[in-house]
């Protein structure tokens, strides 16, 4: 048995909310998997609580509905379940996890029509969707060419927190990030929503670190403009 | 005549970026991607320019509001559904490997 020896500092634990225990149990996540090999209903139920919102929100850049999404976050569970046991941590389980998902998301999106892969023409596999988004932010002829057309304001310090507040805005967000090029709206969401890092993302969704940076300027680019009209005005 | 000032010597830094180029790198800036030389420019032009610090400020706001979305919601039919396929799968599992088969 090798699962003892996986290089996993000790002090990286998961912790898991077990809604019907009113506890948590805290697993690293060798134990975690070993707990899934092992079928242990209590683990997999709290696993499954802690991802699934994140394999849907993942899901739904993938295939055409909610509803094909949420069949694809099922799946993605089964798979886990039939993988596990080949499971050797190269990757973290989270990663494991959006991959196994991206996989089988993919094979559902090509049968509903909906994905196209990366690197097909046509396909905004470079990102590429039109000029760069910054023409329209700065002034392109005259004598201040080259300027900021409406010079960036100062948000509200409490910006974060505040932009979720108003549901107009979460929704304006939610809105921005939906209406993407797929690939883009992946990017953005691993590396920003879920936080995978930049490398972890290359490996998921295979493609390169300059394409994965094109896509995610492209998608933060976008989502600033919608964010920026509900912020506006920290500077007085 | 203070902003004069700004610019005049903004221009005197060659390869300096400008403005635009602020904009377009933000990411890459942000990503950790710069090379020294680069960072070293795009710092220069932050401490001279409003402008681009506030659009600086604005993209990591971005990022951190994106960071706090609130999850998806999974309906609960979904996860039940999940659970029975989770018990099935288990006996199936049990039936192909008895317990008393440990490797
Ligand atoms: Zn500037």
């Amino acid at each position: 048995m090798s699962l003892f020896l996986w290089p996993w500092p000790s002090s990286l634990f998961v912790a898991l909310g077990v809604p019907t225990l009113h506890d948590t149990i805290q697993l690293d996540e060798a134990g975690l998997v070993q707990a899934l090999q092992r079928g242990d209903e209590t683990v997999f139920s709290a696993v499954m609580e802690e991802y699934s919102g994140s394999l849907l929100r993942l899901a739904m850049s993938f295939v055409p509905s909610r509803a094909v999404a949420e069949e694809v976050v099922q799946e993605t569970w089964m798979g886990v379940l039939e993988g596990v046991g080949r499971f050797e941590g190269r990757s973290s389980f989270k990663t494991w996890l959006f991959r196994i998902l991206t996989n089988r998301a993919k094979t559902r999106g090509t049968r509903e029509k909906r994905y196209v892969p990366f690197g097909l023409p046509g396909s905004d596999s470079d990102g590429d969707d039109g000029p760069s988004l910054e023409d329209s932010l700065f002034v392109t002829e005259g004598s201040g060419e080259g300027h900021w057309a409406d010079p960036p304001q100062g948000w509200e310090a409490d910006t974060p927190e505040r932009a979720l507040l108003s549901k107009e805005c979460r929704l304006a967000i939610e809105e921005a990030i939906s209406g993407l090029p797929d690939n883009q709206r992946q990017v953005i969401t691993l590396r920003d929503v879920e936080g995978v890092s930049a490398e972890e993302i290359c490996n998921i969704l295979s493609i390169s670190e300059t394409n994965q940076r094109v896509l995610l300027h492209r998608a933060r680019t976008k989502v600033r403009r919608v964010l920026d009209p509900y912020v506006r005005g920290g500077n007085k | 005549m203070e902003k004069n000032f700004k610019q005049q010597l903004m221009g005197y830094m060659a390869g300096n970026f400008t403005c635009k180029e602020v904009a377009q790198l933000i990411t890459e800036y942000l990503e950790g991607s710069f090379s020294l030389s680069q960072r070293v420019r795009f710092q220069m032009h932050m401490g001279l320019c409003l402008a681009c610090r506030n659009y600086l400020r604005q993209m990591k706001y971005t990022v951190a509001t994106l960071g706090q979305l609130p999850t998806e919601p999974v309906p609960p039919e979904v996860k039940e559904a999940l659970m029975n396929r989770f018990r099935t799968w288990k006996k199936e599992q049990s039936s192909e490997n008895p317990p008393s088969d440990s490797h």
